[in-house]
């Protein structure tokens, strides 16, 4: 192995592979990370498979994607970073999923840890898979030179194309990957200067977008395995329920049903096909345990939680001394901010299929989350982590319900498998109730905003206390990411308001209820941009200010705030009125700002009020700064997608619970937004010449309260709960 | 047994007849091309054409359908409305997720075939009843005019 971690993995396997060039990268700096266990540094000559690029006679160029493509773009971004140093031809390039195993394909953001989240996924492989392309390109070059006997120096490589331009001879990849396959690994590469770039940095189609478009692309719920059984499962009406008794007999009179079994998180109806599972668990008499079970409702949870935010919290953020800059202060206003528990809802509901063998799992899944899967679907059987093997499919969305911190739905689609002695392949699928209640929302949060201004309208003193439960308390990462009491994800966005303000506090109460939590697209930015953004609104109204003048002035050290702020402004024509199209119709713009996963997002929202109260958002102006954007496009669909998903939860959003029991079941009560909803969306991204950041998550903060602060314009109320409801 | 139609090709199938078209053509003809998303008529992820107009295949039974001409993802492309749809969608790379956009095209290919020339508002008509979580809508608008202008 050379310096930097280069392997040709083909010089051991060429022949089992068949033909052709395999290399794979590992990084020493991250396999020396501290905390990593048992995991040294990849001893040289281990020839470990870290296979990210593999060359095929047939001139095809597969890249291998470390990361789940959920709609964000992963396997579109990943290889274009391959075919930039390559020069390869975009057309040449296939891609595949990167099989379970840490040590290979590890998130270099997460340390050890194989997985999908944190809008990481090509910030974390800018270079690694540039230096990926990058060695490969130097054998295949090298290689050329031998067969041609002239100088590498004097070889050009293109678009796919390798040629020796004094001689007038040309091949290609397929017709070098052979012999390049028996050269030794470059010590180092070159990676390109930026300015050479003839594929990061523009438009190159997405590889998935044909499959997609014809109905062949190949998701968890299309997989048929030989003999495989369909499940579905009863579950408990209340969380923490466990099933007592069942009587299976009508359930097993259907035609098509195979099965039923008791697994700890319910009873399993299995059947031939979907339809017979679907009538035998209707038929299933289930009689449920509920000593356990949790029993109260949203009110009286926001009513511990009010309780809770009258008193101090721990300590997130402090700064100043904000008792005297109170009792200073000429004006003091106070808020509070009510946020309900969210589901994820993606399209395709979970599911998982599984194949048990004595010595094996194998599982077919929408795999966020490698590191998670395998050791807890190892724990239900017994079996070692590596003895897990987790086929990598599309996924029908996740917005992070796949990485879900106790592999929830992988243990029971394997807890089924066993309870039949793994004596057929079994899929697992919820129906979009099942989903729907299956927990693992948006926690929900009180926010309690107190502010005071001096005589000029600045602010001097700023108390934020949150309460709400901890995402990571009771998982893996509680220890690494919870410090004295503080769940990072339940203060991100406000621990860090990026406003200059001298005096600041931000507390933080994490109550536990019975109610399982998890992170959901933009994670703590879902509520802590809202109760922020809008809050300064309402003291920038209270000051007579212009509130994006004032955040212009807060935000003077932050230039890329800064930067975006103006953009969307800019665009939005933000000083120009507004003029409403009929007469009582009432049109308002907000704007807001915010950070998430490093990167800075812009936004304004144009409304119109209509006279009967109900309105619509008429456009969006959305500006970001993700350091340099790979694809421009992408990160235009990243940004469109993430107003919906953040303006669907803002408009219609919440999961509520009525004595334990969830309310909500399908899209008619947890309604999505449908086109003939959506605002006009204009997308403006920076330039910058810095290294990547995510894009998959930093939209969907920003548009509630950009809208609530438009609406707050247009109708002088101010919006301090989500869904948004407007006051007549 | 029940014969139906399914993109040109007569097809028997053993099933109860109040199985759901979508679970027929799922789990017992092996086209996954038609997406399951709420089983209740309201996502549109299920959308087919029966003798030309588009149904949730989710909430319509085999029965329903007994001898009927039925056209799912995996036929659309062999239609004019659907070869220029398919071309559109991939030409905007409108899909994310991908998993909606089965009956996204399902319902626009509907759409396109009764109004060649659809207004904006006809579109957000016709395509108002299928969800898209991802957010896809202004791409789909975009392609479905495309698509339009291209359709001879």
């Amino acid at each position: 192995m050379n310096e930097f971690g280069i392997i040709n993995l083909s010089r051991r396997d060429f022949l089992k592979a068949g033909a052709g060039l395999t290399l794979g990268v590992t990084v020493p700096s991250l396999a020396q990370m501290p905390g990593q266990g048992g995991r040294s540094v990849v001893a040289a000559g281990a020839l470990e498979p870290n296979a990210f690029v593999r060359i095929g006679t047939d001139n095809t160029v597969t890249v291998i994607v470390k990361h789940l493509e959920m709609g964000q773009g992963t396997y579109t971004g990943l290889p274009t970073l391959v075919a930039e140093e390559l020069d390869a031809d975009w057309g040449q390039i296939r891609v595949e999923g990167a099989p379970a195993d840490a040590s290979r394909y590890n998130n270099l953001f997460l340390g050890a840890l194989q997985g999908t989240g944190g809008s990481t996924a090509l910030a974390n492989s800018y270079e690694q898979m540039r230096k990926a392309g990058a060695a490969a390109r130097a054998m295949l070059l090298a290689a050329a030179a031998e067969r041609w006997n002239v100088a590498p120096d004097s070889i050009t490589i293109a678009r796919g194309a390798v040629m020796h331009l004094p001689s007038n001879r040309r091949t290609n990849f397929g017709q070098l990957a052979a012999s390049a396959a028996k050269l030794p690994v470059p010590k180092e590469v070159q990676l390109k200067d930026p300015k050479d770039f003839a594929l990061i940095g523009r438009r190159v189609t997405r590889t998935d977008s044909r499959a997609k478009s014809n109905g062949t692309a190949i998701y968890t719920q299309d997989v048929k395995l030989p003999g495989m059984l369909t499940a579905l499962v009863a579950h408990p009406p209340r969380f923490g329920g466990k099933p007592k008794s069942f009587d299976a007999a009508k359930a097993k009179a259907v035609k098509g049903v195979v099965d039923v079994v008791a697994i700890p998180q319910g009873v399993a109806v299995l059947a031939h096909d979907f339809w017979s599972a679907k009538k035998g668990r209707d038929a299933l008499a289930v009689e449920w345990d509920e000593s356990g079970a949790f029993k109260l409702g949203s009110a009286e949870i926001m009513a511990e939680y009010k309780n809770l935010a009258a008193t101090p919290g721990l300590p997130a953020r402090k700064e100043g001394d904000l008792p005297g800059a109170f009792a200073r202060a000429a004006k003091t206003l106070e808020a509070a901010y009510e946020f309900p528990y969210l589901a994820h809802a993606c399209m395709e509901p979970m599911n998982c299929v599984v194949k048990l063998s004595a010595d094996a799992c194998e599982i077919w899944n929408g795999e966020q989350f490698q590191s998670i899967d395998q050791p807890e679907v190892a724990a239900v059987l017994g079996m070692k982590p590596e003895q897990v093997k987790l086929n990598m499919l599309f996924a029908g969305g996740s917005f992070g319900r796949r990485a879900n911190p106790h592999a929830d739905y992988l243990v029971e689609a394997v807890q089924i498998a066993k309870g039949i002695d793994g004596r057929a392949p079994v899929k697992l699928v919820w129906t979009r109730e099942d989903d729907m209640r299956a927990g693992h929302y948006r926690p929900m949060y009180y926010h309690a905003l107190k502010a005071g201004l001096d005589a000029q309208g600045n602010i001097v003193a700023w108390q934020h206390r949150i309460v709400g439960q901890s995402i990571l308390a009771g998982t893996a990462f509680e220890g690494m990411m919870v410090k004295d009491g503080i769940d990072a994800t339940s203060v991100e966005g406000a621990a860090n308001l990026p406003y200059a303000v001298p005096n600041l506090g931000v507390e933080l109460h994490s109550p536990k209820m019975g109610v399982p939590v998890q992170w959901w697209r933009s994670v703590g930015s879902t509520h802590t941009a809202f109760s922020t953004e809008t809050f300064l609104d309402e003291l920038a109204a209270a000051a007579g200010k212009d509130p994006y003048q004032v955040r212009r002035t807060l935000l003077a050290k932050s230039p890329r705030h800064k930067t975006v702020l103006e953009m969307a402004a800019t665009e939005a024509d933000w000083t120009t009125p507004l003029v409403s199209a009929r007469v009582g119709d009432r049109r308002g713009r907000g704007i807001a700002v915010h950070e998430s996963f490093n990167t800075v997002v812009a936004q304004v929202a144009e409304v119109t009020v209509k006279r009967d109260g109900s309105y619509r958002v008429d456009r969006v102006m959305c500006a970001v700064d993700c350091g340099l954007a790979v694809n421009p496009d992408v990160v235009r669909a990243q940004m469109e997608s993430g107003i919906v998903y953040g303006l669907t939860a803002a408009m219609y959003g919440a999961i509520t619970l009525k004595d334990g029991v969830v309310e909500q079941s399908n899209f008619h009560d947890y309604m999505p937004l449908r086109m003939n909803e959506m605002p006009r969306i204009g997308v403006y991204i920076a330039r910058s010449s810095e290294k990547p950041t995510g894009v998959g998550e930093p939209a969907t903060p920003v548009i509630a309260p950009a809208v609530a602060n438009a609406l707050f314009a247009a109708t002088g109320k101010p919006i301090r709960s989500l869904p948004i409801r407007i006051q007549t | 047994m029940i014969t139906l139609n399914v993109n040109g090709k007569p097809m028997s199938v053993d099933a109860d007849p109040d199985t759901p078209l979508l679970w027929v053509l799922r789990d017992h003809l092996g086209m996954t091309g038609t997406k399951y998303g709420c089983g209740m008529a309201l996502c549109g992820a299920c959308t087919v054409h029966v003798s030309g107009q588009p149904a949730r295949s989710c909430s319509t039974s085999l029965a329903a359908v007994a001898g009927k001409r039925i056209t799912t993802i995996e036929g659309i492309g062999q239609t004019k409305e659907g070869r220029v749809l398919q071309e559109a969608w991939i030409a905007n790379d409108v899909p994310q997720c991908g998993y909606c956009q089965s009956g996204q095209i399902m319902s626009a290919a509907a759409l396109l075939a009764k109004v060649k020339r659809p207004t904006d508002a006809e579109i957000e008509s016709a395509m108002s009843g299928n969800v898209c979580r991802c957010g896809t809508y202004n791409r789909i608008s975009l392609a479905v005019r495309q698509a339009s202008r291209n359709l001879k």
